[in-house]
């Protein structure tokens, strides 16, 4: 493959699932510590009908309105499910299950009403993830990764990944031990007066902009594979709290990046008639991922103390 | 029981002179409840407490679902009350955010987190240090000196799901400690835990009375409430009966509080609950 055609066709596919994969990995690890996994599935999934209003109010894809967007539902949801929970009395499940849902559902029928479905956001991509229709026709060659003009032909969607990741990776960092804290023990980070609820919101927004993020990459389905997956599986192989987040986004990108490379670039390199969903091969990945580690935590746990 | 609320000029004066109201006269009462009503929907929990608390150790006793847990919650702002105000150590409870220590029930941690017991123990200093970037070398030493304290240097960094019960509850004893709070709330701290466990526990509760510290602890073991506390609250969602053990922890109120019948058998009080 000449270096042109790599550039066009695989590096950003491959890159935007680098960064899908590395960003939802990392914020997963939270939502793994919590015991809420099935949360990061109802934002991935409740985020829907901001990104649809904002694509049929702006036309952009990809753009800050579906960002901004998907934040609000998220916000909209997360509060749902605390009304749901307080005025039904229904257990977190019951409500978290009911909300998303719905929102979900909403989505849907606004894909079909708005007319954006018939232009640009097609229902597969929304599903699925289109990472193959991410590509780099300014691109030449090597010296076009110097190029500025050929730069910012990228496709677009790297740069609102490219922004998310960042942005999750530095309110991690500046928020690394208080967010320890509200995982392990939410009830005591309250007693020390830390502004827990704040935390909680925050999280969330991380969480809603990643499945944002990461729904180009494997769709809104599979988002959640990434959020959990790679964590829940680098649950299982370590003891340490910095292991467990920087693990988790590791983990992530690499399942992400093997994950599309394995699904056409690499059989296709191979001489291969074979041609797959790269968000299919992704979530495989994960699951094969956690299947793995809970066998090797099996083993290590049949030692004797 | 309760000392008087206030309600005359100079009442607050007077307390101090009550006989037991307080080894060491001065301070504010550590726990003051006026009128608490906490519910879980349709169901109450607690009823009308008005409760003050003595400087020193304080038990609370009750039987199942006397809200013995609820009440320490609702006294960290943790379970909402519908009605009533607390005030600790002389402020609104909501000004003492963050100056209570608290020593939650050992049945509602995750044990298996990725978390060292010196982890768990520098939790307590959050909010002292900045929230990212390397643990400052005077609050880590802090955190290693509160988990010395309970006998647990040696264990501080294995994880905490790799700890004897015992050995658990003495890290959460010294995340408590380690937040050097005027007021320590502990839920259940002797519950199922060995008898090594039981002396360092006792001998930490001992030196934060001698401090001038109070704690105030839900116990279940009746036997030793006269050994290990100074004063008693006997609830059964109600206040049944309060004030210092020699007083207010007799036969006849302890069978009040547990509505059923006490048998004594030398030095241990064995309870018969109808139906039970």
């Amino acid at each position: 493959m000449s270096a042109a055609a790599f550039l066009q066709l695989d590096l950003p596919p491959l890159l935007a699932a680098l960064l899908a994969g590395g960003t939802c990995g990392l914020l997963g690890s939270f939502l793994v510590l919590r015991r809420e996994s099935l949360v990061g599935d109802a934002l991935a999934h409740a985020v829907l009908p901001g990104i649809v209003l904002g694509f049929a109010l702006t036309g952009l894809r990809a753009g800050l309105p579906m960002l901004a967007g998907a934040l609000v539902a998220a916000l909209l949801a997360v509060g749902a499910i605390g009304l749901v929970r307080r005025a039904a009395r229904l257990e977190p499940g019951a409500a978290t299950g009911a909300v998303f849902t719905v929102f979900f559902a909403l989505g849907l029928v606004l894909l079909e009403a708005t007319g954006a479905r018939a232009v640009d956001l097609d229902l597969d991509c929304v599903l699925f993830g289109q990472l193959e229709t991410l590509v780099w026709p300014a691109a030449t060659g090597w010296h076009s990764l110097r190029d500025p003009a050929a730069l910012a032909a990228l496709p677009r969607q790297l740069g609102l990944l490219a922004g998310v990741a960042a942005a999750s990776a530095l309110v991690v960092a500046l928020l690394w031990r208080p967010l320890q804290l509200l995982c392990f023990d939410p009830g005591y980070a309250r007693v020390l007066g830390l502004p827990v609820r704040r935390l909680e919101t925050a999280l969330s927004l991380l969480v809603a902009a990643a499945a944002v993020a990461a729904f180009e990459a494997v769709g809104s389905i599979l988002v959640v594979a990434l959020l959990v997956c790679p964590a829940a599986a680098v649950r299982l192989a370590t003891e340490r709290y910095a292991a467990q987040v920087l693990g988790g986004a590791a983990l992530g990108a690499a399942l992400a990046a093997l994950g599309y490379a394995l699904a056409g670039p690499l059989p296709a390199a191979l001489g291969l008639p074979l041609s797959l969903s790269a968000g299919g091969v992704i979530g495989t990945l994960g699951g094969l991922a956690v299947a793995a580690a809970a066998l090797a935590a099996r083993g290590r746990r049949a030692v004797p103390a | 029981m309760n000392p008087p609320d206030g309600g005359h000029a100079g009442g607050a004066g007077l307390a101090l002179a009550l006989p037991g109201a307080s080894r060491r006269p001065g301070g504010p009462p550590p726990v003051e409840i006026r009128g608490l009503w906490v519910s879980y929907g349709d169901r109450p929990a607690l009823e009308d407490i008005t409760w003050t608390a003595a400087p020193g150790l304080t038990a609370i006793v009750g039987p199942n679902g006397a809200g013995k847990s609820t009440l320490l919650r609702a006294i960290l702002g943790l379970t909402p009350a519908q009605r009533g105000e607390v005030r600790l150590l002389g402020a609104p409870a909501a000004a003492m955010r963050g100056r209570v220590g608290w020593l939650p029930q050992r049945a509602a941690v995750d044990w298996d987190f990725p978390a060292s017991a010196l982890d768990v123990v520098a939790m307590a200093r959050a909010p002292r240090i900045r929230w990212f970037g390397p643990m400052p070398r005077r609050e880590r030493e802090a955190a290693r000196a509160a988990l010395a304290e309970v006998g647990m240097a040696d264990h501080a960094d294995r994880q905490i799901g790799r700890l004897s019960g015992g050995q658990q509850q003495r890290v959460f004893l010294a995340r408590a400690l380690a937040q050097e709070a005027a007021l320590l709330l502990m839920d259940e701290p002797f519950a199922a835990v060995d008898a090594a466990t039981e002396a360092a526990i006792v001998a930490v509760l001992r030196r934060l009375a001698a401090e001038g510290r109070s704690v105030v602890a839900v116990h279940h073991d009746l036997a030793t409430v006269p050994a290990y506390f100074d004063q008693v609250l006997l609830l059964n969602r109600r206040v049944v009966a309060a004030g210092p053990v020699a007083e207010a922890f007799t036969p006849q109120a302890v069978a009040a509080a547990y509505g059923g019948r006490l048998l004594r058998f030398g030095e241990t009080a064995v309870l018969a609950e109808p139906g039970g």
